[in-house]
Protein backbone atom coordinates (compact mmCIF):
# COMPACT_ATOMS: atom_id res chain seq x y z
CA UNK A 1 0.00 0.00 0.00
CA UNK A 2 1.25 3.58 -0.81
CA UNK A 3 2.54 4.83 2.01
CA UNK A 4 0.76 7.08 4.30
CA UNK A 5 3.16 10.76 3.65
CA UNK A 6 1.73 10.14 0.38
CA UNK A 7 -1.53 9.42 0.61
CA UNK A 8 -1.97 12.45 2.84
CA UNK A 9 0.05 14.51 0.25
CA UNK A 10 -3.04 14.00 -2.39
CA UNK A 11 -5.51 15.55 -0.25
CA UNK A 12 -4.86 19.05 -0.18
CA UNK A 13 -6.87 20.16 2.85
CA UNK A 14 -5.27 17.75 4.49
CA UNK A 15 -1.98 19.81 5.38
CA UNK A 16 -4.31 23.12 6.18
CA UNK A 17 -3.82 24.66 10.21
CA UNK A 18 -7.81 25.02 12.21
CA UNK A 19 -6.82 27.74 15.02
CA UNK A 20 -3.54 27.73 14.38
CA UNK A 21 -3.30 24.08 14.90
CA UNK A 22 -2.60 21.15 12.16
CA UNK A 23 -6.05 19.92 11.20
CA UNK A 24 -7.58 16.57 12.10
CA UNK A 25 -10.17 15.43 10.07
CA UNK A 26 -12.43 12.87 12.01
CA UNK A 27 -15.35 13.93 10.90
CA UNK A 28 -15.29 11.99 7.69
CA UNK A 29 -18.60 10.03 8.01
CA UNK A 30 -20.45 13.29 7.15
CA UNK A 31 -18.02 14.07 4.16
CA UNK A 32 -14.52 12.97 3.40
CA UNK A 33 -11.94 15.18 1.32
CA UNK A 34 -10.88 15.00 -2.09
CA UNK A 35 -7.69 14.32 -3.52
CA UNK A 36 -6.16 16.50 -5.51
CA UNK A 37 -6.74 14.63 -8.95
CA UNK A 38 -10.33 14.66 -8.21
CA UNK A 39 -10.17 18.54 -8.20
CA UNK A 40 -8.00 18.40 -11.06
CA UNK A 41 -10.64 16.70 -13.27
CA UNK A 42 -13.43 19.07 -12.41
CA UNK A 43 -11.29 21.97 -13.39
CA UNK A 44 -10.58 19.90 -16.58
CA UNK A 45 -14.56 19.34 -16.95
CA UNK A 46 -15.08 22.92 -16.79
CA UNK A 47 -12.06 24.13 -18.58
CA UNK A 48 -11.37 22.00 -21.40
CA UNK A 49 -14.59 20.24 -22.27
CA UNK A 50 -17.64 21.60 -20.59
CA UNK A 51 -20.83 21.32 -22.70
CA UNK A 52 -24.54 19.73 -22.09
CA UNK A 53 -24.29 15.32 -22.30
CA UNK A 54 -26.39 14.01 -24.82
CA UNK A 55 -27.27 16.75 -26.49
CA UNK A 56 -24.81 18.34 -28.75
CA UNK A 57 -23.86 17.34 -32.48
CA UNK A 58 -20.19 18.89 -31.68
CA UNK A 59 -17.14 17.42 -29.95
CA UNK A 60 -17.44 19.59 -26.68
CA UNK A 61 -20.97 17.30 -25.98
CA UNK A 62 -19.38 14.81 -27.56
CA UNK A 63 -16.54 14.45 -25.61
CA UNK A 64 -18.68 15.39 -22.10
CA UNK A 65 -21.16 12.83 -22.95
CA UNK A 66 -18.77 9.78 -23.42
CA UNK A 67 -16.68 11.00 -20.10
CA UNK A 68 -20.25 10.98 -18.07
CA UNK A 69 -21.10 7.67 -19.64
CA UNK A 70 -17.23 6.35 -18.83
CA UNK A 71 -17.86 7.49 -15.14
CA UNK A 72 -21.36 4.68 -15.31
CA UNK A 73 -19.10 2.22 -16.43
CA UNK A 74 -16.36 2.63 -13.65
CA UNK A 75 -19.08 2.70 -11.12
CA UNK A 76 -20.94 -0.29 -12.87
CA UNK A 77 -17.72 -2.22 -12.50
CA UNK A 78 -17.15 -0.48 -9.01
CA UNK A 79 -19.66 -2.17 -7.42
CA UNK A 80 -19.90 -4.71 -10.13
CA UNK A 81 -23.21 -4.69 -11.26
CA UNK A 82 -24.43 -6.63 -14.44
CA UNK A 83 -25.23 -3.66 -16.87
CA UNK A 84 -24.48 -0.05 -17.43
CA UNK A 85 -28.34 0.78 -17.13
CA UNK A 86 -28.69 -0.69 -14.19
CA UNK A 87 -26.58 3.17 -12.58
CA UNK A 88 -28.83 6.07 -12.45
CA UNK A 89 -27.55 9.53 -11.79
CA UNK A 90 -28.55 11.01 -9.01
CA UNK A 91 -28.08 14.15 -6.88
CA UNK A 92 -27.03 11.68 -3.50
CA UNK A 93 -28.25 8.89 -1.12
CA UNK A 94 -30.95 11.09 -0.02
CA UNK A 95 -32.10 11.84 -3.86
CA UNK A 96 -31.91 8.53 -5.08
CA UNK A 97 -33.72 6.97 -1.51
CA UNK A 98 -36.71 9.72 -2.66
CA UNK A 99 -36.44 8.36 -6.27
CA UNK A 100 -37.20 4.90 -4.95
CA UNK A 101 -40.24 5.95 -2.29
CA UNK A 102 -42.08 7.64 -5.06
CA UNK A 103 -41.06 5.46 -8.34
CA UNK A 104 -41.86 2.10 -6.40
CA UNK A 105 -44.14 3.49 -3.82
CA UNK A 106 -46.21 4.73 -6.98
CA UNK A 107 -46.24 1.45 -8.84
CA UNK A 108 -46.81 -1.03 -5.70
CA UNK A 109 -47.66 0.39 -2.21
CA UNK A 110 -51.59 0.40 -1.37
CA UNK A 111 -53.04 1.22 1.52
CA UNK A 112 -52.49 -1.61 4.53
CA UNK A 113 -49.09 -2.21 2.68
CA UNK A 114 -45.70 -2.23 4.91
CA UNK A 115 -42.20 -1.20 4.37
CA UNK A 116 -39.44 -2.19 6.99
CA UNK A 117 -36.51 -0.26 7.98
CA UNK A 118 -34.26 -0.14 11.08
CA UNK A 119 -34.39 1.78 14.21
CA UNK A 120 -30.34 2.18 13.11
CA UNK A 121 -31.60 4.29 10.02
CA UNK A 122 -30.34 7.83 9.07
CA UNK A 123 -33.39 10.16 8.67
CA UNK A 124 -32.95 9.93 4.83
CA UNK A 125 -34.29 6.38 4.87
CA UNK A 126 -36.64 7.06 7.30
CA UNK A 127 -38.60 10.28 6.29
CA UNK A 128 -39.63 9.21 2.56
CA UNK A 129 -40.86 6.02 3.45
CA UNK A 130 -42.84 7.73 6.33
CA UNK A 131 -44.12 10.30 3.53
CA UNK A 132 -44.77 7.36 1.20
CA UNK A 133 -46.84 5.61 3.70
CA UNK A 134 -48.91 8.98 4.49
CA UNK A 135 -49.42 8.96 0.50
CA UNK A 136 -50.51 5.49 1.07
CA UNK A 137 -51.71 4.71 4.14
CA UNK A 138 -49.19 1.73 4.36
CA UNK A 139 -47.33 1.79 7.91
CA UNK A 140 -43.51 1.61 8.26
CA UNK A 141 -42.07 -1.33 10.23
CA UNK A 142 -38.79 -1.15 12.31
CA UNK A 143 -36.25 -3.88 13.28
CA UNK A 144 -35.28 -3.14 16.91
CA UNK A 145 -31.61 -2.88 17.73
CA UNK A 146 -29.55 -4.61 20.99
CA UNK A 147 -27.53 -2.99 23.58
CA UNK A 148 -24.47 -3.06 21.24
CA UNK A 149 -26.14 -1.44 17.87
CA UNK A 150 -27.00 -4.57 16.63
CA UNK A 151 -30.09 -5.22 14.98
CA UNK A 152 -32.22 -8.38 16.57
CA UNK A 153 -33.00 -10.73 13.64
CA UNK A 154 -35.14 -12.70 15.21
CA UNK A 155 -37.40 -9.39 15.09
CA UNK A 156 -36.76 -8.90 11.86
CA UNK A 157 -38.10 -12.17 10.71
CA UNK A 158 -41.43 -11.78 12.81
CA UNK A 159 -41.81 -8.14 11.01
CA UNK A 160 -41.72 -10.24 7.64
CA UNK A 161 -45.18 -10.75 6.29
CA UNK A 162 -47.67 -10.76 3.57
CA UNK A 163 -47.93 -7.11 4.15
CA UNK A 164 -44.31 -6.23 3.73
CA UNK A 165 -44.12 -4.86 0.35
CA UNK A 166 -40.44 -3.60 0.69
CA UNK A 167 -37.34 -4.06 3.05
CA UNK A 168 -34.77 -0.54 3.36
CA UNK A 169 -31.74 -0.79 5.71
CA UNK A 170 -28.57 0.68 5.99
CA UNK A 171 -25.37 -1.25 5.14
CA UNK A 172 -23.51 0.83 8.35
CA UNK A 173 -25.10 3.03 11.65
CA UNK A 174 -24.15 6.21 10.12
CA UNK A 175 -24.46 7.32 14.33
CA UNK A 176 -22.44 3.95 15.37
CA UNK A 177 -20.14 2.61 13.18
CA UNK A 178 -22.11 -0.80 13.33
CA UNK A 179 -22.36 -2.82 10.18
CA UNK A 180 -25.63 -4.22 9.67
CA UNK A 181 -25.87 -8.45 8.35
CA UNK A 182 -27.67 -6.75 5.01
CA UNK A 183 -26.71 -10.30 2.98
CA UNK A 184 -28.80 -12.40 5.52
CA UNK A 185 -31.36 -9.26 5.69
CA UNK A 186 -31.42 -9.68 2.03
CA UNK A 187 -32.36 -13.90 1.92
CA UNK A 188 -34.62 -13.95 3.93
CA UNK A 189 -36.72 -10.96 2.44
CA UNK A 190 -36.07 -12.75 -0.99
CA UNK A 191 -37.14 -16.29 0.22
CA UNK A 192 -40.80 -14.42 0.66
CA UNK A 193 -40.46 -12.47 -2.44
CA UNK A 194 -39.58 -9.32 -0.81
CA UNK A 195 -37.45 -6.72 -2.51
CA UNK A 196 -34.71 -4.80 -0.59
CA UNK A 197 -33.05 -1.46 -0.86
CA UNK A 198 -29.49 -0.71 1.01
CA UNK A 199 -28.54 2.75 2.03
CA UNK A 200 -24.93 2.30 0.98
CA UNK A 201 -23.90 5.56 2.50
CA UNK A 202 -21.87 4.53 4.95
CA UNK A 203 -20.80 1.39 3.43
CA UNK A 204 -18.99 1.39 0.13
CA UNK A 205 -16.05 3.95 1.13
CA UNK A 206 -14.86 0.87 3.46
CA UNK A 207 -14.21 -1.69 1.11
CA UNK A 208 -15.44 -4.33 -1.56
CA UNK A 209 -18.72 -3.48 -2.83
CA UNK A 210 -20.71 -6.52 -4.41
CA UNK A 211 -24.10 -6.13 -5.14
CA UNK A 212 -24.61 -9.14 -7.19
CA UNK A 213 -23.30 -10.97 -4.35
CA UNK A 214 -24.86 -8.88 -1.79
CA UNK A 215 -28.39 -9.75 -4.14
CA UNK A 216 -29.57 -6.34 -2.94
CA UNK A 217 -32.54 -5.08 -5.59
CA UNK A 218 -31.58 -1.76 -4.97
CA UNK A 219 -28.16 -0.05 -3.34
CA UNK A 220 -27.78 3.82 -3.35
CA UNK A 221 -24.46 5.97 -2.23
CA UNK A 222 -23.25 9.66 -1.91
CA UNK A 223 -20.39 10.84 -4.23
CA UNK A 224 -19.18 13.30 -1.69
CA UNK A 225 -18.85 10.68 1.10
CA UNK A 226 -16.40 8.12 -1.20
CA UNK A 227 -13.97 11.13 -1.77
CA UNK A 228 -15.79 12.61 -4.52
CA UNK A 229 -17.49 15.98 -5.34
CA UNK A 230 -20.78 16.94 -3.47
CA UNK A 231 -24.18 16.82 -5.28
CA UNK A 232 -23.82 13.56 -7.31
CA UNK A 233 -25.12 10.13 -6.02
CA UNK A 234 -25.85 6.30 -7.51
CA UNK A 235 -29.00 4.65 -7.42
CA UNK A 236 -28.42 1.16 -8.47
CA UNK A 237 -31.75 -0.96 -9.43
CA UNK A 238 -31.69 -4.30 -10.82
CA UNK A 239 -32.59 -3.95 -14.29
CA UNK A 240 -35.89 -6.03 -14.23
CA UNK A 241 -37.02 -3.73 -11.14
CA UNK A 242 -36.17 -0.56 -12.96
CA UNK A 243 -37.65 -1.12 -15.63
CA UNK A 244 -40.96 -2.02 -14.01
CA UNK A 245 -40.58 1.51 -12.59
CA UNK A 246 -42.42 4.70 -13.76
CA UNK A 247 -39.90 7.87 -14.04
CA UNK A 248 -40.32 10.39 -10.87
CA UNK A 249 -39.30 13.63 -12.58
CA UNK A 250 -40.18 14.62 -15.83
CA UNK A 251 -38.35 16.90 -17.87
CA UNK A 252 -35.67 16.55 -21.01
CA UNK A 253 -33.15 13.49 -21.81
CA UNK A 254 -35.32 11.27 -19.96
CA UNK A 255 -38.56 11.35 -22.99
CA UNK A 256 -38.21 9.63 -26.19
CA UNK A 257 -41.00 11.68 -27.87
CA UNK A 258 -42.96 14.61 -26.75
CA UNK A 259 -46.21 15.35 -28.22
CA UNK A 260 -48.97 17.34 -25.82
CA UNK A 261 -51.11 14.69 -26.81
CA UNK A 262 -48.84 11.72 -25.44
CA UNK A 263 -44.69 11.58 -24.20
CA UNK A 264 -42.76 8.06 -24.77
CA UNK A 265 -39.94 7.44 -21.86
CA UNK A 266 -36.25 7.17 -23.33
CA UNK A 267 -34.63 3.91 -21.74
CA UNK A 268 -32.93 3.05 -18.57
CA UNK A 269 -31.05 4.45 -17.22
CA UNK A 270 -31.94 7.78 -19.09
CA UNK A 271 -35.57 7.55 -17.98
CA UNK A 272 -34.28 8.18 -14.53
CA UNK A 273 -31.99 11.10 -15.39
CA UNK A 274 -34.38 14.21 -16.31
CA UNK A 275 -32.98 17.27 -16.91
CA UNK A 276 -29.22 18.45 -17.02
CA UNK A 277 -27.15 15.75 -14.54
CA UNK A 278 -24.24 16.88 -12.59
CA UNK A 279 -21.90 15.60 -15.00
CA UNK A 280 -18.94 17.16 -13.88
CA UNK A 281 -19.39 15.48 -10.75
CA UNK A 282 -20.07 12.40 -12.22
CA UNK A 283 -16.92 12.11 -14.06
CA UNK A 284 -15.10 13.47 -10.81
CA UNK A 285 -17.18 10.69 -9.09
CA UNK A 286 -15.52 8.50 -11.40
CA UNK A 287 -11.98 9.98 -10.76
CA UNK A 288 -12.61 9.15 -7.32
CA UNK A 289 -13.34 5.75 -8.13
CA UNK A 290 -9.85 5.40 -10.24
CA UNK A 291 -8.26 6.92 -7.18
CA UNK A 292 -9.19 4.46 -4.45
CA UNK A 293 -8.76 1.40 -6.97
CA UNK A 294 -4.84 2.68 -6.91
CA UNK A 295 -4.68 2.88 -3.20
CA UNK A 296 -7.09 -0.83 -3.22
CA UNK A 297 -10.13 -1.50 -1.40
CA UNK A 298 -8.56 -4.36 0.51
CA UNK A 299 -5.80 -2.14 1.86
CA UNK A 300 -8.43 0.92 2.40
CA UNK A 301 -10.31 -1.87 5.18
CA UNK A 302 -7.20 -3.25 6.49
CA UNK A 303 -5.67 0.29 7.42
CA UNK A 304 -9.48 1.64 8.72
CA UNK A 305 -9.90 -1.64 11.03
CA UNK A 306 -6.28 -1.03 12.39
CA UNK A 307 -7.09 2.50 12.77
CA UNK A 308 -10.18 1.85 14.88
CA UNK A 309 -8.49 -0.81 17.03
CA UNK A 310 -6.08 1.55 17.89
CA UNK A 311 -8.44 4.38 18.47
CA UNK A 312 -10.83 1.86 20.93
CA UNK A 313 -7.87 0.95 22.81
CA UNK A 314 -6.76 4.54 23.12
CA UNK A 315 -10.03 6.26 23.82
CA UNK A 316 -11.24 3.49 26.14
CA UNK A 317 -7.74 4.13 28.25
CA UNK A 318 -9.92 7.45 28.91
CA UNK A 319 -11.61 6.73 32.56
CA UNK A 320 -15.26 8.33 32.57
CA UNK A 321 -15.76 7.73 28.32
CA UNK A 322 -18.19 6.19 27.09
CA UNK A 323 -18.60 4.17 23.88
CA UNK A 324 -21.77 3.28 22.01
CA UNK A 325 -21.90 1.22 19.50
CA UNK A 326 -19.91 -1.88 21.21
CA UNK A 327 -20.31 -4.13 18.38
CA UNK A 328 -17.50 -6.49 16.78
CA UNK A 329 -18.29 -5.77 13.57
CA UNK A 330 -18.03 -1.82 12.75
CA UNK A 331 -16.17 0.37 10.55
CA UNK A 332 -13.91 3.24 11.54
CA UNK A 333 -16.47 5.68 13.63
CA UNK A 334 -15.91 5.89 17.33
CA UNK A 335 -19.69 7.39 18.91
CA UNK A 336 -18.43 8.27 22.55
CA UNK A 337 -19.78 10.19 25.51
CA UNK A 338 -18.12 11.92 28.43
CA UNK A 339 -19.21 11.53 31.70
CA UNK A 340 -21.04 14.63 33.01
CA UNK A 341 -19.87 16.24 30.14
CA UNK A 342 -21.80 18.21 27.43
CA UNK A 343 -21.11 16.70 24.03
CA UNK A 344 -21.35 20.33 22.54
CA UNK A 345 -18.73 21.35 25.02
CA UNK A 346 -16.35 18.55 23.61
CA UNK A 347 -16.89 19.22 19.96
CA UNK A 348 -16.16 23.01 21.08
CA UNK A 349 -13.09 22.41 22.68
CA UNK A 350 -12.22 19.64 20.03
CA UNK A 351 -12.59 22.75 17.47
CA UNK A 352 -10.35 24.88 18.93
CA UNK A 353 -7.59 22.19 19.23
CA UNK A 354 -7.91 21.68 15.44
CA UNK A 355 -10.03 18.42 15.63
CA UNK A 356 -13.06 18.27 13.63
CA UNK A 357 -15.60 15.93 15.26
CA UNK A 358 -19.34 15.98 14.92
CA UNK A 359 -21.81 16.47 17.52
CA UNK A 360 -25.05 15.92 18.21
CA UNK A 361 -27.60 13.36 16.63
CA UNK A 362 -26.30 12.73 13.59
CA UNK A 363 -29.57 12.17 11.83
CA UNK A 364 -30.15 9.40 13.02
CA UNK A 365 -32.21 10.92 16.25
CA UNK A 366 -34.28 7.51 16.84
CA UNK A 367 -30.92 5.55 17.52
CA UNK A 368 -30.02 8.54 20.42
CA UNK A 369 -33.55 7.82 21.49
CA UNK A 370 -33.05 4.29 21.63
CA UNK A 371 -29.49 4.52 24.01
CA UNK A 372 -31.84 7.76 26.15
CA UNK A 373 -29.13 9.90 24.85
CA UNK A 374 -29.54 13.48 23.17
CA UNK A 375 -26.67 12.70 21.18
CA UNK A 376 -23.20 12.18 20.49
CA UNK A 377 -19.36 12.94 19.61
CA UNK A 378 -18.79 11.14 16.53
CA UNK A 379 -15.23 9.93 15.71
CA UNK A 380 -15.11 8.83 12.02
CA UNK A 381 -12.10 8.24 10.43
CA UNK A 382 -10.64 6.71 6.76
CA UNK A 383 -7.19 5.47 5.61
CA UNK A 384 -5.67 8.85 5.00
CA UNK A 385 -5.72 9.47 9.03
CA UNK A 386 -3.18 8.19 10.89
CA UNK A 387 -2.10 6.99 14.65
CA UNK A 388 -0.82 10.45 15.58
CA UNK A 389 -3.96 12.23 14.74
CA UNK A 390 -5.82 9.64 17.39
CA UNK A 391 -3.27 10.08 19.83
CA UNK A 392 -3.87 14.38 19.76
CA UNK A 393 -7.76 13.29 19.77
CA UNK A 394 -7.06 11.19 22.97
CA UNK A 395 -4.90 14.35 24.51
CA UNK A 396 -8.00 16.51 23.29
CA UNK A 397 -10.38 14.93 25.21
CA UNK A 398 -8.23 14.44 28.15
CA UNK A 399 -8.39 18.30 28.02
CA UNK A 400 -11.73 18.62 27.62
CA UNK A 401 -11.86 16.85 31.08
CA UNK A 402 -9.53 18.58 32.69
CA UNK A 403 -11.56 22.20 31.90
CA UNK A 404 -14.78 21.17 32.60
CA UNK A 405 -14.37 18.84 35.86
CA UNK B 1 -24.61 50.41 35.76
CA UNK B 2 -25.83 50.78 31.72
CA UNK B 3 -26.54 48.29 29.34
CA UNK B 4 -23.59 49.68 27.54
CA UNK B 5 -21.91 49.58 30.48
CA UNK B 6 -22.43 46.41 31.43
CA UNK B 7 -21.29 45.07 27.80
CA UNK B 8 -17.49 47.53 27.74
CA UNK B 9 -16.81 45.72 31.40
CA UNK B 10 -17.14 41.87 29.63
CA UNK B 11 -15.33 43.30 26.14
CA UNK B 12 -12.15 44.66 28.83
CA UNK B 13 -12.66 41.10 30.56
CA UNK B 14 -12.19 39.03 27.77
CA UNK B 15 -9.44 41.62 25.77
CA UNK B 16 -7.04 40.35 28.58
CA UNK B 17 -6.82 37.02 26.87
CA UNK B 18 -5.15 36.54 23.62
CA UNK B 19 -5.91 32.79 23.71
CA UNK B 20 -9.10 31.08 23.06
CA UNK B 21 -8.55 28.07 25.35
CA UNK B 22 -8.25 31.18 28.10
CA UNK B 23 -11.31 32.72 26.98
CA UNK B 24 -13.05 29.84 27.08
CA UNK B 25 -11.78 28.83 30.79
CA UNK B 26 -13.31 32.35 31.47
CA UNK B 27 -16.76 31.40 29.55
CA UNK B 28 -17.03 28.63 31.89
CA UNK B 29 -16.21 30.72 35.16
CA UNK B 30 -19.04 33.11 34.31
CA UNK B 31 -21.31 30.24 33.61
CA UNK B 32 -20.46 29.34 37.43
CA UNK B 33 -22.43 32.58 37.99
CA UNK B 34 -25.31 32.50 35.89
CA UNK B 35 -28.60 32.99 37.80
CA UNK B 36 -30.04 29.49 38.09
CA UNK B 37 -33.57 29.18 36.94
CA UNK B 38 -36.14 27.28 39.58
CA UNK B 39 -36.22 23.58 38.97
CA UNK B 40 -40.30 23.72 38.69
CA UNK B 41 -39.38 26.52 35.40
CA UNK B 42 -37.08 23.96 33.76
CA UNK B 43 -39.82 22.78 31.25
CA UNK B 44 -40.84 23.20 27.60
CA UNK B 45 -42.42 26.02 27.79
CA UNK B 46 -39.29 28.17 29.21
CA UNK B 47 -37.05 25.79 26.64
CA UNK B 48 -35.13 27.87 23.51
CA UNK B 49 -35.57 26.39 20.27
CA UNK B 50 -32.84 26.68 18.42
CA UNK B 51 -29.71 25.62 20.28
CA UNK B 52 -27.68 22.36 20.32
CA UNK B 53 -27.75 22.38 24.07
CA UNK B 54 -30.61 22.67 25.75
CA UNK B 55 -31.50 26.38 27.25
CA UNK B 56 -33.94 27.13 29.38
CA UNK B 57 -35.11 30.83 29.76
CA UNK B 58 -37.36 32.29 32.74
CA UNK B 59 -38.33 36.09 32.89
CA UNK B 60 -40.18 37.86 36.09
CA UNK B 61 -41.53 41.08 35.51
CA UNK B 62 -42.39 42.82 38.78
CA UNK B 63 -44.27 45.71 36.77
CA UNK B 64 -40.70 48.08 35.83
CA UNK B 65 -38.03 45.49 34.93
CA UNK B 66 -37.32 41.89 34.32
CA UNK B 67 -35.22 39.60 35.71
CA UNK B 68 -34.22 36.31 33.97
CA UNK B 69 -33.03 33.40 35.50
CA UNK B 70 -31.96 30.76 33.31
CA UNK B 71 -29.88 27.11 32.94
CA UNK B 72 -28.16 24.72 30.20
CA UNK B 73 -26.90 21.50 30.07
CA UNK B 74 -23.98 22.56 28.22
CA UNK B 75 -21.38 24.72 29.65
CA UNK B 76 -20.07 27.13 27.12
CA UNK B 77 -23.77 27.52 26.72
CA UNK B 78 -24.70 28.40 30.36
CA UNK B 79 -21.18 30.96 29.82
CA UNK B 80 -22.75 32.87 27.22
CA UNK B 81 -26.66 32.79 29.19
CA UNK B 82 -24.78 34.06 31.85
CA UNK B 83 -23.29 37.02 29.69
CA UNK B 84 -26.89 37.67 28.14
CA UNK B 85 -28.48 38.06 31.61
CA UNK B 86 -25.82 40.28 33.05
CA UNK B 87 -26.38 42.82 30.23
CA UNK B 88 -29.87 42.28 30.18
CA UNK B 89 -31.23 41.09 33.67
CA UNK B 90 -32.97 43.49 36.11
CA UNK B 91 -34.08 46.09 33.02
CA UNK B 92 -36.87 48.04 31.90
CA UNK B 93 -38.39 46.41 28.70
CA UNK B 94 -37.84 49.25 26.53
CA UNK B 95 -33.98 49.11 27.62
CA UNK B 96 -34.01 45.31 26.29
CA UNK B 97 -35.91 46.43 23.25
CA UNK B 98 -33.23 48.81 22.09
CA UNK B 99 -30.45 47.45 23.51
CA UNK B 100 -27.40 47.19 20.30
CA UNK B 101 -25.04 43.95 21.76
CA UNK B 102 -22.22 44.55 20.59
CA UNK B 103 -20.47 42.90 22.39
CA UNK B 104 -20.90 39.99 21.02
CA UNK B 105 -18.92 41.04 18.25
CA UNK B 106 -16.29 42.53 20.27
CA UNK B 107 -15.83 39.16 22.23
CA UNK B 108 -15.40 37.50 18.91
CA UNK B 109 -18.21 35.18 20.51
CA UNK B 110 -19.67 35.38 17.03
CA UNK B 111 -17.08 34.40 14.65
CA UNK B 112 -15.87 31.50 16.85
CA UNK B 113 -19.95 29.96 17.14
CA UNK B 114 -20.47 27.86 14.23
CA UNK B 115 -23.53 28.99 12.36
CA UNK B 116 -26.28 26.71 13.90
CA UNK B 117 -24.56 27.49 17.01
CA UNK B 118 -24.58 31.43 16.23
CA UNK B 119 -28.21 30.66 15.94
CA UNK B 120 -28.71 29.25 19.10
CA UNK B 121 -26.79 32.86 20.59
CA UNK B 122 -29.61 34.70 18.16
CA UNK B 123 -32.37 32.36 19.33
CA UNK B 124 -31.57 33.49 23.26
CA UNK B 125 -31.57 37.46 22.19
CA UNK B 126 -34.48 36.82 20.40
CA UNK B 127 -36.57 35.35 23.01
CA UNK B 128 -35.46 37.75 25.65
CA UNK B 129 -36.26 40.77 23.83
CA UNK B 130 -39.89 39.12 23.01
CA UNK B 131 -40.28 38.86 26.54
CA UNK B 132 -39.54 42.43 26.17
CA UNK B 133 -42.02 43.44 24.07
CA UNK B 134 -44.46 41.09 25.61
CA UNK B 135 -44.22 42.92 28.86
CA UNK B 136 -43.99 46.22 27.50
CA UNK B 137 -47.33 45.44 25.54
CA UNK B 138 -48.73 44.34 28.64
CA UNK B 139 -47.69 47.96 30.40
CA UNK B 140 -49.20 49.98 28.05
CA UNK B 141 -52.49 48.09 28.11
Amino acid sequence: MKDISAIRADFPILSRYVHNKPLVYFDNGATTQKPKCVLDTLYEVYTSYNSNIHRGVHFLSDKASEEYENAREKIRAFINAENKEEIIFTSGTTGSINAIAYSFGERYIKNGDEIIISHLEHHANIVPWQMLCERKGAKLRVIPVDDNGEIIFEEYLKLLSSRTRLVAVTQVSNALGVIVPVKKIIEEAHSVKIPVLVDGAQGIQHGITDVREMNCDFYVFSGHKIYGPTGIGVLYGKIEILSELPPYQGGGDMVKSVTFEKTTYADLPFRFEAGTVNFPGAIGLGKAIDYLLSIGMENISRRESELLKYAEKRLLSIGDLKIYGNSQKKISINSFLLKNIHMYDTGMILDKLGIAVRTGTHCAQPVMDRFGIDGTVRASMCFYNTVEEIDILGAGIEKVIEMFS
Amino acid sequence: MTVNEVQDAIIDEFSVFDDWMDKYNLLIDMGRELPVIEAKFKIKDYLIEGCQSKVWLYPEFDGERITFTADSDAIITKGIVSLLIRVLSERRPEEIISADLYFIDKIDLRQNLSPTRANGLLAMVKQIKLYAIAYQAKQNM
